[in-house]
């Protein structure tokens, strides 16, 4: 265990229509085993002990598992740990005298609230527009009522496990929120509960994210490699495929 | 279908179809170069066939077409790609998440248009419209036809503008190859014929087929620089 000095570069801005700019400020004596949120809560106990307005970031579970916490860390989403969120990431994973610049995600789409704060809400609304299974499918079924192959099984789970924290966003060039979009098709449609919906679903939630003003997918990979879940650009090909087959239906 | 092709999955579904067919292009294309390698006569009668084949004379406006979708979605894609991200991060890090080729396709893209125009100035403006003093009819085996060849190892072995033509047909070449690295995979995952499996196998050909081009677009003019 080791203490050590860091200078940050943190992003300020007083609301959503203010134009913000960047603060320097030093953080002394902190512990390589604090989390990288302990160290933003250790400079805002400093800066309300001094009489001025705490850093706003979002933050829930601190576990890596709800998708609140979201930093952009010397150019990364979650910064430079990989499958890790912020809250997971450690001040080990810095040196003594490092410089860290935190900004916020920037898109479109995610438009900054306050400081580190941003609005998400682009990807309820997505959700909203075709996220979920219209019939109530019942309590847990037995075990092999429905025989799903494990293939399946896994897949639909990976692509479950995106805990829509944005990264995939935040990191793209484009803004492109094709990787969120796709891990939410992709977990119903590999299922019989949410295969029947899959084409209107694809629709729907493609033309959300298009309406939302998010960019468009060049497949780079950046997202997938940011991504704190590991989710697979794979499912952007079913998500197209799913698109495609939807709209040679019509 | 209406909405489709309004929509960022469809536009750039015409970009992959497009760039697929493209990629065929370019293999005729490095086929009937290839022959440049075997002297005038086998030059001239392969450039004699695509002057005269009904198949090649039907494809030439549709690979015009071709190109202009291509060019046309590139650019209205790249409008809002930019517009998707109002401000732009001060630190932005991608080096050791995607390949340089797959983050500057558009630029890429550019140069290769770049090099298309004079391309077309060099070759298929002289033979179908100005004509060139190089460009002349020869005999081949009792068939009269056009002397390509002269035309395309004039332009390389040009006494003064050879050596620019040489390195402008090497970096294009360069270009295509680095495009075509990212591209081919790239079509392929948006038109959904890909997974975690085909992935690794459709990168694999692609990169197999980007230095194939690239490589062998270079060597043509490499060759005729040095041994002519």
């Amino acid at each position: 265990m080791a203490n050590i000095n860091i200078k940050l570069k943190v992003w300020r801005q007083k609301d959503s229509q203010s134009k913000g700019q960047f603060e320097a400020y030093e953080v002394k004596q902190i512990s390589t085993e604090s989390s990288f949120l302990e160290m933003m809560d250790v400079l805002n106990e400093q800066l309300i002990n001094d009489g001025n307005q705490p850093i706003s970031f979002d933050h829930d579970c601190r576990e890596g598992i709800c998708g609140m916490c979201g930093l952009y860390i010397n150019g990364r989403a979650h910064g430079p740990d990989l499958d890790v969120t912020t809250c997971q990431l450690h001040m080990r994973k810095f040196k003594d005298n490092d410089s860290i610049t935190i900004e916020p995600w920037r898109a479109g789409g995610f438009p900054v609230i306050k400081d580190l704060m941003v609005d998400r809400s682009a990807f309820d609304k997505i959700l909203q527009a075709g996220g979920f299974i219209s019939v109530n499918t019942g309590g847990v079924p037995d075990a092999n009522a429905i025989p799903i192959s494990k293939d399946d099984a896994e897949e639909a789970m990976d692509a479950a496990s995106c805990i829509g924290c944005g990264a995939c966003v935040a990191t793209c060039k484009n803004s492109s929120a094709m990787l969120f979009v796709s891990a939410k098709v992709s977990q119903l449609a590999l299922l019989p509960q949410g295969r029947i919906e899959a084409s209107r679903r694809a629709k729907n939630m493609l033309s959300a994210m298009d309406d939302l003003g998010f960019g468009n997918c060049t497949n780079t990979g950046a997202c997938e490699v940011e991504c704190p879940k590991g989710i697979s650009v794979a499912h952007i090909a079913r998500l197209n495929r799913e698109f495609l087959v939807a709209n040679l239906k019509d | 279908m209406s909405g489709f092709f309004k929509s960022s999955v469809g536009q750039k579904f015409l970009m992959s179809i497009t760039g697929l067919f493209l990629i065929v292009f370019l293999l005729v294309h490095f086929t009937a170069n290839f022959f440049l390698f075997f002297g005038s006569d086998a030059f001239n009668t392969v450039s004699h066939f695509m002057e005269t084949n009904p198949i090649i004379q039907i494809m030439q406006p549709i690979l015009a077409i071709g190109f202009l979708v291509h060019i046309i979605y590139s650019i209205i894609l790249t409008i809002q790609n930019l517009k998707a991200r109002p401000q732009k991060y001060v630190k932005f890090e991608q080096g050791h998440s995607s390949t340089w080729a797959s983050r500057n396709m558009f630029i890429l893209g550019s140069l290769i248009g770049i090099f298309l125009i004079m391309h077309i100035m060099n070759f298929f403006w002289k033979m179908k419209v100005s004509g060139s003093d190089l460009y002349t009819e020869v005999n081949v085996d009792g068939v009269m036809m056009h002397n390509s060849y002269a035309l395309v190892t004039g332009l390389f072995t040009d006494a003064s503008f050879g050596l620019v033509y040489s390195i402008a047909y090497i970096l294009g070449a360069i270009f295509l190859g680095l495009h075509l690295s990212h591209a081919f995979w790239s079509a392929f995952q948006t038109i959904g014929w890909s997974n975690q499996v085909w992935r690794k196998r459709l990168e694999w050909i692609g990169n197999a087929y980007a230095i194939i081009i690239g490589v062998g677009f270079s060597i043509i003019p490499l060759y005729f620089l040095i041994f002519k």
